[in-house]
């Protein structure tokens, strides 16, 4: 369309800017999970994902030494580094930052400029320097436990990949990944072998009730799934699978079934008839014909079945649930995430968007290795 | 290596509509057949009737003697050759040569001889283990001619496998075609097109259809000198015969037609004094229309109205004196300035026909 010869139309460029802005805006919750993935949970409840390359204001809180407690006249001083204090000292592992202000309040944490004296009356007073020195004045003698004093400070961004350690080694998630893949690649190969042999037949044999069957299948694609779940759990029951891998297998190539068959028929019937003629002429049965010619010429049709099939089958949470027992040796990645991550460590998002990062993680891969198939001209040189 | 004898075949959609009805045809061994017609003649579909592809509701037709209505394409003994090429585009050239042998079982050996043979008559050689996609149109037309050589059948079928092509290679796989034939004197060979070029070339007998019928079968030359009908003789050749409405004046050896709008045309077609007053059509194709001097007997008289020089040819398009049908001549050489001048035209009695009805007098 390109070398088509004419200026570009408004309306070419209205349609480039909208895809631009619809990839821009798809594209930047998954960026924000993303980065979240990498930061740890108190930088996240301070600021927001996109604020994690700059440093940001953080809140920390310790207690005057009193080791370090000298007289002066009525006073008792407190002095030292508020870096070397054991309850700050963690959160600056890089050494010593700018501190821009104190308080002595856990509600008002910033009160006062680092750098000027704090009067807090009856002769105490709290001076805390930008690079961390203070000075406490006391009235009374502290004892053993100082002072509480808050000061804030910019921290340098921090990524971290303890989030993904978490997941990744929290309790059978490897089992749990085992048995997502133990559910998927049967749930997506079971589906595509049926639906072919089926579609082939809609699309290149002649029976009765061909087009009846070819509309109740398409009439089928509207009925949600949730409908057949208990009676086909009570079905599995009854003959005896239960809730196991052979009952979800069979559960998932069902409700692919006619969205299967539908792609597929639909590819198979705009294959040239002549190449299909032409192969009948040649001697081939139905049987030949499919495996031999028509099957080959469907593998964009297959693929893009397969990424449809596989994402689905993968992200499922409701079928796994209902189809699966609930035992830890059956749990696939969905149900761990949701019942153990979610359930125990709901508030934790750095947690939950790595959770989500390691699960998308095969999907991905799946799409990038058949997703050539889905453009590659199959046909070309065929016919004319 | 086979006769092919085809008995009141027809074929109805739906048990109402006719395509083909009464086809009667005998096909003899080495022959090859062109089907020619307009388009919608149904001769692609009695192509497919024949190979098997469309069920024969009406008549019978039969390979070597055996009635095959009811035997599937691959036990027919046949081999089609489909105007889209056809290939199978996942395999190889070689691949789709030997796909018909594999799916007969037969040994190595037999395979490989027979495209060794088939690759070598076609000069296929350097691309057997290329892909489709990487041969140009007459290779791959080639490779689909490939396909049925190796299959040795009994008959070999052609669906239009010239039209995909440019008008140059159209020319050169025409003449490997007649070559190809040559070297299988042995086979027989139907062949459809809508291309008169092609019939006449190659063709040992031309179908001509029309109508949902045969309007004429014939060899080539037999269809060009003598039509059975008008739809034959305007089909046939280029520019169309001219067809003038006249009345049989004289009759005997030679009949003579007085003409609307004055002319008369002497006919090599023997008529009966019963027939003196019928109302017939003069046929004059219009290569053979020559000019004739004042006072010699003239077809017509018309001012040329438009001429167009091909180089070897000039057509005259003539305003007719006294009636309103359009006439072609054809005259050898370059004649432009012929536009404009009244002419008066005639033609040998041997290559002037006489329709009546449409039919014939020839052939009564």
């Amino acid at each position: 369309m390109d070398n088509i010869v004419g200026k570009k139309t408004g309306l070419a460029v209205a349609a480039n800017l909208t895809v631009a802005i619809l990839v821009v805006l798809w594209l930047i919750p998954t960026i924000g999970l993303l980065v979240s993935s990498f930061r740890d949970r108190d930088a996240i409840s301070a600021t927001g994902w996109w604020r994690a390359p700059f440093s940001t204001e953080q809140t920390f809180r310790g207690r005057g030494d009193t080791e370090t407690v000298t007289q002066d006249g009525a006073l008792f001083i407190l002095t030292g580094n508020v870096f070397d204090d054991p309850e700050v000292a963690p959160s600056f592992p890089d050494g010593p930052a700018t501190i821009s202000a104190f308080g002595t309040r856990g509600n008002n944490p910033g009160e006062y400029t680092a750098g000027t004296t704090a009067d807090l009356g009856d002769g105490e007073a709290l001076l805390i320097n930008a690079d961390g020195t203070y000075r406490y004045a006391l009235p009374e003698d502290p004892g053993s436990r100082g002072p509480r004093y808050y000061i804030q400070a910019k921290t340098p961004p921090k990524f971290t990949l303890s989030n993904y350690e978490t997941v990744i080694t929290a309790g059978g998630m490897g089992q749990a990944f085992i048995n997502t893949l133990t559910v998927t690649i049967p749930a997506t190969i079971i589906p595509i072998l049926m639906a072919a042999f089926a579609a082939y037949a809609l699309a290149w044999m002649d029976f009765a009730g061909r087009s009846w069957i070819i509309a109740a299948i398409i009439g089928l694609l509207v009925v949600p799934l949730q409908l057949a779940l208990v009676p086909m759990l009570q079905l599995h029951n009854q003959v005896g699978i239960g809730q196991s891998f052979l009952g979800i297998w069979l559960a998932h190539s069902a409700f692919g079934q006619p969205l299967a068959v539908y792609l597929l028929r639909n590819y198979m019937i705009g294959l040239p008839r002549d190449i299909i003629e032409s192969a009948r002429v040649d001697g081939g049965t139905d049987f030949q014909i499919f495996m031999k010619i028509v099957l080959p010429l469907s593998f964009p049709a297959l693929a893009a079945f397969a990424i449809f099939q596989f994402l689905w089958t993968w992200n499922d949470l409701l079928v796994a649930k209902v189809f699966l027992p609930s035992g830890e040796a059956t749990k696939v990645m969905t149900v761990k995430i949701a019942d153990d991550l979610l359930g125990s460590r709901g508030g934790d998002w750095g947690i939950l968007a790595s959770a989500a990062f390691v699960s998308i993680a095969v999907p991905l891969l799946v799409f990038f290795s058949l997703q050539r198939y889905l453009v590659r001209g199959l046909l070309a040189g065929s016919v004319k | 290596m086979a006769t092919l004898k085809l008995t009141n075949v027809g074929k109805t959609y739906g048990g109402t509509v006719d395509v083909l009805k009464d086809i009667n045809l005998d096909i003899e061994t080495g022959e090859l057949i062109v089907f020619v017609g307009p388009s919608g003649c149904g001769k692609s579909t009695l192509l497919r009737m024949i190979a098997g592809l469309e069920r024969i509701t009406q008549g019978e037709l039969q390979i070597d003697g055996r009635v095959v209505n009811d035997i599937p394409p691959a036990q027919r003994g046949i081999a089609m050759v489909f105007q889209s090429y056809a290939l199978y585009p996942h395999m190889t050239v070689r691949d789709n040569m030997t796909f018909a042998l594999k799916l007969a079982k037969k040994s190595k050996e037999e395979i490989d001889a027979a495209v060794s043979k088939a690759a070598r008559i076609l000069q296929l050689e350097p691309y057997l283990d290329r892909l489709p996609k990487a041969l140009s149109g007459g290779q791959r037309q080639r490779v689909a001619i490939g396909r049925s050589i190796v299959r040795d059948p009994k008959v070999y079928l052609f669906d239009e496998p010239l039209s995909n092509l440019d008008a140059a290679l159209r020319v050169a796989t025409r003449i490997e075609i007649a070559q190809l034939k040559e070297t299988m004197p042995e086979s027989t060979m139907i062949y459809v097109t809508h291309d008169q070029v092609e019939a006449m070339t190659l063709a040992s007998r031309i179908v001509v259809l029309a109508n949902k019928g045969i309007a004429q079968v014939g060899t080539p030359l037999e269809l060009y000198e003598r039509p059975e009908n008008e739809f034959v003789a305007q089909f046939i050749g280029s520019p169309a015969m001219n067809l003038l409405a006249g009345e049989i004046v004289e009759t005997g050896p030679r009949t003579m037609v007085k003409l609307v709008g004055g002319g008369t045309a002497i006919a090599a077609v023997e008529t009966q004094a019963a027939d003196k007053g019928l109302k017939v059509n003069v046929g004059v194709r219009p290569e053979d229309l020559t000019s004739v001097q004042d006072g010699a007997p003239y077809i017509f008289e018309g001012k040329v109205n438009i001429t167009e020089a091909l180089g070897e040819v000039t057509l005259l398009y003539f305003d007719r004196v006294g009636d309103n049908d359009a006439v072609i001549g054809k005259l050898p050489g370059i004649h432009k300035g012929l536009r404009g001048t009244s002419v008066r035209m005639t033609a040998e009695p041997d290559k002037v026909q006489i329709f009546h009805n449409g039919q014939s007098l020839h052939y009564r």
